[in-house]
């Protein structure tokens, strides 16, 4: 073992000699240069518009380069738990960092906005509310079990008929590994319909229309972020997680409909 | 003096070749290695009785060994006319042939979608024709089929390049035809590269993963193939994850080796030896 252990790190040394660290996740980079800080922000695929859009604004004049990684919120936090340290996580549900915290991972969570919950459809599709999804031929793409869209669909699911809700789910072809799956194979009319955050059909450019579920079984969709415990950049990463609550990411969060937290 | 020296002298070469194959190893094995070593065979086997492991298991297979199945019928008449006739544009149909074998899997996953997805050129005929390819098994064997497929054509063609003609010209001698020829001679001499190219087509099979995803989804027992499987528990299940990777590599490795086996010694250095009769 210790044998394997001292070969492994042979390897990284040879690997980092070689002088390529772009892809790495800073582990050797911040910092040495001195001028340019890097700070690098794990973030749930659904905010994927509305980062990039506010990144480049973030701390011009600290010279802080935002390096954005998205995908399924659980695969960040599984990433985060196998040792990688980004500065910032954020995640589209309170649950995964409230419970990295709680393993001394991360710093105390703050909920940063909401989301809404709906049923997506092509443009010109003929259907019109959950109900038309128990029809047999239709098909439907929802987010596997492990990624917050994917437990959110299945609470709705489970707060219908039981009759309804097990008809759907019948339907349901594809477990996506993330939000970008799930829009890709609707637009592409591969799935008839699918489960997603209201943002993500917006950002279909009308390709795409929401249909809004029901009050009583819509889930309440909460994000919360929080610096990453032994992040290399504290401070901006502070400084990050404060701006997703007032300043341009917070602002482009709001253009790209997503939803202010009540305090 | 002389003497001294010489014996001072360092053979460097030796030595940096012997290193750079040193680093290549390990840089290669250790990461396969870790997969057995971070858990014992027990709690790896235990894992693998967790409902899904076992479908994507059975799905992997299925859908490879159907894959490999049609590459090998439509891809060794093929190989063998490419290898044997020479035409205006030769060169560029095994360019195109070759090009999955550089494209990443996304692009691999977009493309299908493009051509044979709901939405793409030749959806509306498919859709016509009652066949559903995306998010169906069907979809797996085709998105396996697309990006393993290079990896057999190509070393089918130098492995039928390299026949002696003068093997087929001798059966044509003896009145055969060349249908016959084909397969009574040029099949079985070219077994060892045929060989070297199944495995290597299976080994890709195997492992497809981007455009399987996004041309067939990931659905248990019906599109999600081991690599989808392995991504799905990666998050929520890593010990499941481990014991699954732990198979494909056991499988993967088992297939390579009794595919070189089955071919006799040759196939071990099918490709490259192949590859050089073929430059000759």
């Amino acid at each position: 073992m210790r044998i394997l252990a001292l070969a492994l790190v042979l390897v990284a040394l040879v690997a980092a000699g070689c002088g390529d660290d772009d892809d790495d996740s800073g582990e050797s980079s911040a910092g040495e240069g001195g001028q340019e800080q890097r700070l690098i922000v794990s973030a749930a695929a659904s905010m994927t518009e509305a980062l990039e859009a506010c990144a480049p604004d973030f701390g011009d004049a600290e010279e802080t380069e935002v390096r954005l990684s998205f995908a399924g919120s659980d695969e960040l936090a599984a990433q985060i738990r196998q040792g990688v340290k980004p500065d910032v996580f954020a995640a589209a549900n309170t649950a995964l960092p409230d419970e990295l915290h709680d393993e001394d991972l991360v710093e105390q969570p703050v909920e940063f906005a909401t989301n809404e919950f709906v049923l997506a459809v092509p443009a010109d599709s003929d259907i019109e509310a959950v109900d038309d999804l128990t029809e047999s031929g239709i098909k439907i793409a929802i987010g596997s079990e492990s990624v917050p869209i994917g437990s959110y669909t299945r609470e709705l699911l489970a707060k219908l008929r039981p009759a309804q809700g097990e008809a759907i789910l019948d339907n349901v072809r594809s477990n996506e590994p993330d939000v970008k799956g799930i829009v890709g194979k609707v637009s592409q009319g591969a799935a008839d319909a699918g489960f997603v955050y209201v943002t993500d059909v917006n950002a279909t450019d009308g390709a795409l229309k929401a249909i809004e579920l029901p009050a009583a079984v819509e889930p309440e969709i909460t994000y919360a972020a929080a610096v990453v415990k032994g992040a290399k950049n504290p401070r901006d990463a502070q400084a990050f997680v404060d701006g997703l609550t007032n300043g341009p990411c917070a602002q482009a969060l709001a253009d790209a409909g997503f939803g202010s937290v009540q305090r | 003096m002389r003497r001294a020296a010489a014996s001072r002298r360092i053979p460097w070469f030796p030595v940096l070749l012997a290193v750079c194959l040193t680093a290549t190893l390990l840089f290669l094995t250790l990461p396969v290695v870790a997969i057995f070593v971070d858990r014992s065979p027990v709690e790896l086997i235990d894992s693998l009785g967790e409902p899904g492991a076992l479908d994507a298991l059975w799905l992997s297979l299925r859908t490879t060994a159907i894959s490999i199945a049609v590459i090998l019928a439509i891809g060794t008449p093929a190989a063998y006319l490419l290898a044997t006739r020479s035409f205006r544009g030769r060169a560029l149909v095994i360019t195109l042939i070759e090009l999955p074998l550089v494209l990443p899997p996304a692009v691999a996953g977009i493309a299908l979608l493009a051509a044979v997805g709901p939405a793409g050129i030749l959806g509306g005929t498919i859709d016509a024709l009652g066949i559903e390819l995306s998010l169906t098994t069907a979809g797996v064997v085709v998105a396996l089929t697309f990006v393993a497929s290079p990896f057999y054509v190509r070393q089918a063609v130098a492995a039928f390049a390299a026949v002696d003609e003068r093997l087929l010209d001798a059966s044509r001698t003896l009145g055969a035809s060349e249908a016959r020829g084909f397969l009574r001679v040029m099949i079985p001499t070219a077994l060892p590269g045929l060989a070297a190219g199944t495995a290597l087509a299976l080994g890709r099979a195997l492992g497809e993963f981007g455009a399987t995803l996004m041309f067939a989804g990931s659905f248990q027992g019906i599109t999600q193939t081991v690599p989808l499987a392995i991504y799905d528990r990666f998050s929520t299940n890593f010990e499941s994850a481990l014991a699954l990777s732990a198979v494909l590599v056991a499988v993967s490795g088992a297939l390579l080796l009794s595919v070189k086996l089955v071919a006799g010694a040759e196939a071990m250095g099918g490709w490259d030896a192949a590859d050089t009769r073929a430059a000759r």
